[in-house]
Protein backbone atom coordinates (compact mmCIF):
# COMPACT_ATOMS: atom_id res chain seq x y z
CA UNK A 1 0.00 0.00 0.00
CA UNK A 2 1.36 3.41 -0.96
CA UNK A 3 1.36 6.42 0.72
CA UNK A 4 -1.42 8.60 2.00
CA UNK A 5 -2.12 12.35 2.57
CA UNK A 6 -2.48 11.02 6.20
CA UNK A 7 0.87 11.83 7.28
CA UNK A 8 0.55 15.72 6.17
CA UNK A 9 -1.71 15.62 9.89
CA UNK A 10 2.07 14.92 11.75
CA UNK A 11 3.53 17.37 9.70
CA UNK A 12 0.98 20.21 10.51
CA UNK A 13 1.12 19.07 13.87
CA UNK A 14 4.87 20.17 13.75
CA UNK A 15 5.26 22.63 11.48
CA UNK A 16 2.16 25.18 12.60
CA UNK A 17 4.56 26.17 16.20
CA UNK A 18 6.51 28.33 14.17
CA UNK A 19 4.54 29.67 11.21
CA UNK A 20 4.38 32.63 12.47
CA UNK A 21 7.85 33.44 11.02
CA UNK A 22 7.31 32.76 7.85
CA UNK A 23 6.24 34.35 4.74
CA UNK A 24 8.09 38.04 4.91
CA UNK A 25 10.12 37.94 1.58
CA UNK A 26 11.51 41.80 2.55
CA UNK A 27 15.22 41.72 3.19
CA UNK A 28 15.92 38.13 2.05
CA UNK A 29 18.37 37.31 -0.76
CA UNK A 30 16.46 36.10 -3.67
CA UNK A 31 17.59 33.17 -5.67
CA UNK A 32 15.77 33.52 -9.41
CA UNK A 33 16.52 30.67 -11.71
CA UNK A 34 15.49 31.52 -15.54
CA UNK A 35 12.74 28.53 -16.18
CA UNK A 36 11.65 29.69 -19.81
CA UNK A 37 11.65 27.29 -22.88
CA UNK A 38 15.31 28.24 -23.04
CA UNK A 39 16.23 27.60 -19.58
CA UNK A 40 14.36 24.47 -18.83
CA UNK A 41 15.57 23.19 -22.41
CA UNK A 42 19.30 23.89 -21.13
CA UNK A 43 18.85 21.98 -17.82
CA UNK A 44 17.30 24.90 -15.14
CA UNK A 45 14.90 22.41 -13.23
CA UNK A 46 17.68 20.31 -11.60
CA UNK A 47 19.66 23.48 -10.81
CA UNK A 48 16.77 24.82 -8.96
CA UNK A 49 15.82 21.64 -7.15
CA UNK A 50 19.63 21.64 -5.91
CA UNK A 51 19.25 25.27 -4.43
CA UNK A 52 15.84 24.77 -2.95
CA UNK A 53 16.91 21.67 -1.97
CA UNK A 54 20.03 23.35 -0.14
CA UNK A 55 18.06 26.31 1.02
CA UNK A 56 15.63 23.91 2.95
CA UNK A 57 18.33 21.50 4.35
CA UNK A 58 20.61 24.31 5.56
CA UNK A 59 17.42 26.01 7.61
CA UNK A 60 17.73 29.11 5.42
CA UNK A 61 14.23 29.89 3.91
CA UNK A 62 13.93 32.74 6.32
CA UNK A 63 16.93 34.55 4.58
CA UNK A 64 16.84 32.74 1.51
CA UNK A 65 13.86 32.77 -1.59
CA UNK A 66 14.45 30.39 -4.48
CA UNK A 67 11.88 30.76 -7.00
CA UNK A 68 12.18 31.06 -11.09
CA UNK A 69 12.05 33.52 -13.47
CA UNK A 70 11.41 34.36 -17.36
CA UNK A 71 14.00 34.47 -20.22
CA UNK A 72 15.87 37.10 -19.25
CA UNK A 73 17.47 37.72 -23.59
CA UNK A 74 20.63 35.96 -22.69
CA UNK A 75 19.27 32.39 -23.85
CA UNK A 76 22.71 31.20 -24.99
CA UNK A 77 24.00 31.29 -21.30
CA UNK A 78 21.63 29.37 -19.82
CA UNK A 79 21.20 27.97 -17.14
CA UNK A 80 21.24 31.41 -15.71
CA UNK A 81 21.02 31.75 -12.04
CA UNK A 82 20.69 35.45 -10.57
CA UNK A 83 21.65 36.24 -6.81
CA UNK A 84 19.90 39.37 -5.48
CA UNK A 85 20.60 40.54 -2.84
CA UNK A 86 19.41 43.83 -0.83
CA UNK A 87 21.75 46.79 -0.98
CA UNK A 88 24.39 44.80 -3.64
CA UNK A 89 24.59 44.87 -6.86
CA UNK A 90 22.58 41.78 -8.92
CA UNK A 91 25.11 38.38 -9.66
CA UNK A 92 24.49 36.80 -12.59
CA UNK A 93 25.87 33.46 -13.10
CA UNK A 94 25.62 31.49 -15.92
CA UNK A 95 26.14 27.86 -17.87
CA UNK A 96 24.80 26.52 -14.33
CA UNK A 97 24.48 23.06 -13.67
CA UNK A 98 23.34 21.28 -10.42
CA UNK A 99 27.27 20.93 -9.16
CA UNK A 100 28.07 24.43 -9.61
CA UNK A 101 24.48 25.12 -8.44
CA UNK A 102 25.92 23.61 -4.79
CA UNK A 103 29.19 25.69 -5.15
CA UNK A 104 27.44 28.89 -5.58
CA UNK A 105 25.20 27.74 -2.56
CA UNK A 106 28.38 27.19 -0.46
CA UNK A 107 30.22 29.57 -1.25
CA UNK A 108 28.05 32.64 -2.30
CA UNK A 109 24.90 31.70 -0.59
CA UNK A 110 26.45 30.65 2.86
CA UNK A 111 29.81 31.90 2.48
CA UNK A 112 29.38 35.34 1.24
CA UNK A 113 31.80 35.23 -1.23
CA UNK A 114 30.77 35.64 -4.79
CA UNK A 115 32.00 32.62 -7.19
CA UNK A 116 33.63 34.53 -9.82
CA UNK A 117 34.82 31.79 -11.80
CA UNK A 118 30.79 31.50 -12.79
CA UNK A 119 29.76 34.83 -13.41
CA UNK A 120 28.08 36.71 -16.50
CA UNK A 121 30.74 39.39 -16.21
CA UNK A 122 33.90 36.89 -15.78
CA UNK A 123 33.15 35.11 -19.26
CA UNK A 124 34.60 36.95 -21.61
CA UNK A 125 31.28 36.50 -24.18
CA UNK A 126 29.59 39.06 -25.01
CA UNK B 1 13.54 20.26 -28.59
CA UNK B 2 13.10 19.29 -25.18
CA UNK B 3 15.06 16.19 -23.71
CA UNK B 4 11.98 14.83 -21.75
CA UNK B 5 8.65 15.10 -22.16
CA UNK B 6 8.41 15.91 -18.26
CA UNK B 7 10.34 18.80 -19.20
CA UNK B 8 8.30 20.36 -22.00
CA UNK B 9 5.16 19.82 -19.23
CA UNK B 10 6.74 22.18 -17.12
CA UNK B 11 7.44 24.77 -19.94
CA UNK B 12 3.36 24.39 -20.84
CA UNK B 13 2.51 24.73 -17.38
CA UNK B 14 4.04 27.91 -17.06
CA UNK B 15 2.16 29.05 -19.61
CA UNK B 16 -0.85 28.33 -17.27
CA UNK B 17 0.28 30.12 -14.30
CA UNK B 18 1.41 32.93 -16.36
CA UNK B 19 -2.44 33.02 -18.00
CA UNK B 20 -3.04 33.78 -14.24
CA UNK B 21 -4.48 30.17 -13.54
CA UNK B 22 -5.82 29.23 -10.00
CA UNK B 23 -5.89 25.73 -11.34
CA UNK B 24 -4.03 23.57 -13.43
CA UNK B 25 -4.67 19.87 -14.02
CA UNK B 26 -1.89 17.78 -15.47
CA UNK B 27 -2.82 14.19 -16.59
CA UNK B 28 -0.31 11.52 -17.98
CA UNK B 29 -2.02 8.01 -18.93
CA UNK B 30 -0.65 5.44 -20.27
CA UNK B 31 -2.16 2.78 -22.39
CA UNK B 32 0.12 0.21 -23.62
CA UNK B 33 -2.80 -1.68 -25.63
CA UNK B 34 -3.58 1.38 -27.60
CA UNK B 35 0.24 1.80 -27.48
CA UNK B 36 -0.48 6.24 -26.72
CA UNK B 37 1.14 7.78 -23.98
CA UNK B 38 -1.81 10.42 -23.19
CA UNK B 39 -0.34 14.43 -21.90
CA UNK B 40 -3.18 16.65 -21.03
CA UNK B 41 -2.60 20.10 -19.54
CA UNK B 42 -5.92 22.16 -18.24
CA UNK B 43 -5.92 25.51 -16.75
CA UNK B 44 -8.64 28.17 -15.92
CA UNK B 45 -6.16 31.20 -16.74
CA UNK B 46 -7.46 34.02 -19.04
CA UNK B 47 -7.93 31.45 -21.94
CA UNK B 48 -7.36 32.43 -25.51
CA UNK B 49 -8.72 33.99 -28.37
CA UNK B 50 -9.27 31.70 -31.67
CA UNK B 51 -6.92 33.74 -33.56
CA UNK B 52 -4.17 33.64 -30.54
CA UNK B 53 -4.90 29.47 -31.01
CA UNK B 54 -4.80 29.38 -34.50
CA UNK B 55 -0.95 31.49 -33.99
CA UNK B 56 0.22 29.42 -31.01
CA UNK B 57 1.99 26.74 -32.60
CA UNK B 58 3.53 29.16 -34.70
CA UNK B 59 7.28 29.47 -33.51
CA UNK B 60 7.35 33.26 -34.54
CA UNK B 61 3.95 33.92 -32.52
CA UNK B 62 4.25 35.01 -29.00
CA UNK B 63 2.73 37.93 -26.73
CA UNK B 64 5.88 38.87 -25.33
CA UNK B 65 7.14 41.59 -25.98
CA UNK B 66 10.83 40.91 -25.08
CA UNK B 67 11.52 39.01 -28.23
CA UNK B 68 9.97 37.62 -30.93
CA UNK B 69 9.47 33.77 -30.82
CA UNK B 70 7.84 31.37 -28.89
CA UNK B 71 8.98 27.74 -29.22
CA UNK B 72 7.38 26.09 -26.03
CA UNK B 73 4.19 24.76 -27.75
CA UNK B 74 5.82 24.27 -30.94
CA UNK B 75 8.26 21.84 -29.17
CA UNK B 76 5.32 19.68 -27.63
CA UNK B 77 3.56 19.65 -31.13
CA UNK B 78 6.57 18.59 -33.11
CA UNK B 79 7.54 15.74 -30.39
CA UNK B 80 4.17 14.41 -30.23
CA UNK B 81 3.71 14.82 -33.74
CA UNK B 82 7.01 12.96 -34.68
CA UNK B 83 5.69 9.55 -32.78
CA UNK B 84 2.42 9.46 -34.69
CA UNK B 85 0.38 11.14 -32.16
CA UNK B 86 -1.20 13.79 -32.22
CA UNK B 87 -1.49 17.58 -30.46
CA UNK B 88 -4.76 20.09 -29.77
CA UNK B 89 -5.27 23.28 -28.13
CA UNK B 90 -8.65 24.15 -27.00
CA UNK B 91 -9.97 27.47 -25.39
CA UNK B 92 -11.89 30.18 -24.56
CA UNK B 93 -10.99 33.34 -23.38
CA UNK B 94 -12.49 33.65 -19.51
CA UNK B 95 -12.44 29.98 -19.13
CA UNK B 96 -8.71 28.41 -19.80
CA UNK B 97 -7.00 26.62 -21.97
CA UNK B 98 -6.50 22.50 -22.47
CA UNK B 99 -3.81 21.47 -24.09
CA UNK B 100 -3.52 17.60 -25.32
CA UNK B 101 -0.72 15.95 -26.72
CA UNK B 102 -1.00 11.88 -27.50
CA UNK B 103 2.55 10.31 -28.33
CA UNK B 104 2.84 6.95 -29.76
CA UNK B 105 3.85 4.57 -26.95
CA UNK B 106 6.45 2.83 -28.83
CA UNK B 107 7.84 4.81 -31.01
CA UNK B 108 11.31 5.21 -31.70
CA UNK B 109 10.76 8.68 -31.62
CA UNK B 110 9.49 9.14 -28.41
CA UNK B 111 11.24 10.88 -25.66
CA UNK B 112 11.07 9.38 -22.73
CA UNK B 113 8.80 11.00 -19.84
CA UNK B 114 11.88 11.58 -17.51
CA UNK B 115 11.63 13.11 -13.96
CA UNK B 116 7.96 13.85 -13.92
CA UNK B 117 8.02 13.90 -9.91
CA UNK B 118 11.06 16.70 -10.63
CA UNK B 119 8.56 18.73 -12.55
CA UNK B 120 5.12 18.54 -10.18
CA UNK B 121 8.10 19.51 -7.44
CA UNK B 122 9.24 22.60 -8.92
CA UNK B 123 6.00 24.04 -10.28
CA UNK B 124 4.69 23.51 -6.36
CA UNK B 125 7.86 25.14 -5.04
CA UNK B 126 7.89 27.98 -7.31
CA UNK B 127 3.89 28.80 -7.81
CA UNK B 128 3.30 28.60 -4.09
CA UNK B 129 -0.47 30.76 -4.82
CA UNK B 130 -1.72 28.04 -7.94
CA UNK B 131 -3.19 24.63 -7.06
CA UNK B 132 -2.16 21.17 -9.30
CA UNK B 133 -4.04 18.02 -9.86
CA UNK B 134 -1.84 15.89 -10.85
CA UNK B 135 -3.50 12.75 -12.37
CA UNK B 136 -1.39 9.41 -13.85
CA UNK B 137 -2.32 6.48 -15.31
CA UNK B 138 -0.77 3.63 -16.03
CA UNK B 139 -3.38 1.28 -18.07
CA UNK B 140 -6.44 0.66 -15.57
CA UNK B 141 -4.57 1.77 -12.46
CA UNK B 142 -3.92 5.55 -11.47
CA UNK B 143 -3.14 7.94 -8.63
CA UNK B 144 -3.62 11.88 -8.03
CA UNK B 145 -2.08 14.60 -6.02
CA UNK B 146 -4.48 17.54 -5.51
CA UNK B 147 -2.64 20.45 -3.64
CA UNK B 148 -6.32 21.61 -2.74
CA UNK B 149 -6.41 18.63 -0.38
CA UNK B 150 -3.32 19.20 0.76
CA UNK B 151 -3.58 22.71 1.37
CA UNK B 152 -7.10 22.05 3.66
CA UNK B 153 -4.96 19.07 5.66
CA UNK B 154 -2.15 21.41 6.64
CA UNK B 155 -3.80 24.63 7.41
CA UNK B 156 -1.62 27.32 6.97
CA UNK B 157 1.48 25.14 6.36
CA UNK B 158 3.38 26.13 3.57
CA UNK B 159 2.90 23.76 0.54
CA UNK B 160 7.08 24.54 0.02
CA UNK B 161 8.37 23.89 3.17
CA UNK B 162 10.80 21.37 3.84
CA UNK B 163 8.99 18.21 5.12
CA UNK B 164 6.11 18.78 2.47
CA UNK B 165 8.10 19.17 0.01
CA UNK B 166 10.15 15.97 1.40
CA UNK B 167 6.12 14.44 1.64
CA UNK B 168 5.72 14.98 -2.14
CA UNK B 169 8.62 13.38 -3.16
CA UNK B 170 7.75 10.46 -1.19
CA UNK B 171 4.24 10.42 -2.44
CA UNK B 172 5.09 10.93 -5.61
CA UNK B 173 7.83 7.76 -5.82
CA UNK B 174 5.76 4.99 -3.46
CA UNK B 175 2.21 6.10 -5.70
CA UNK B 176 4.26 5.61 -9.17
CA UNK B 177 5.92 2.87 -8.28
CA UNK B 178 3.03 1.44 -7.23
CA UNK B 179 0.52 2.48 -10.36
CA UNK B 180 3.04 1.52 -13.05
CA UNK B 181 4.95 -1.30 -11.43
CA UNK B 182 8.44 0.55 -11.96
CA UNK B 183 8.10 0.70 -15.33
CA UNK B 184 10.96 2.69 -17.42
CA UNK B 185 9.32 4.82 -20.49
Amino acid sequence: MAMTLDKLKEIREKMQADLNQRDNSEGKIRVLVGMATCGIASGARPVLRTLSEDVQEKNMTDKIMVTQTGCIGLCQYEPIVEVVEPGKPKVTYIYMNPDKAQEVFNRHLVGGHVVREYTLESSNLK
Amino acid sequence: MMPEISLNILDIVENSTRAGASLVTIEIAVDTAADTMTVVIADDGCGMTQEQVQAVTDPFFTTRKTRKVGLGVPFLKQAAELTGGSFRIESEPGAGTTVTAVFGYSSIDRQPLGDMDGTILTLIDCHPDVDFLYIYRYNEKSFELDTRQMREILGGVPLNSQDVTEFIRQYLKENRADTDGGAVY
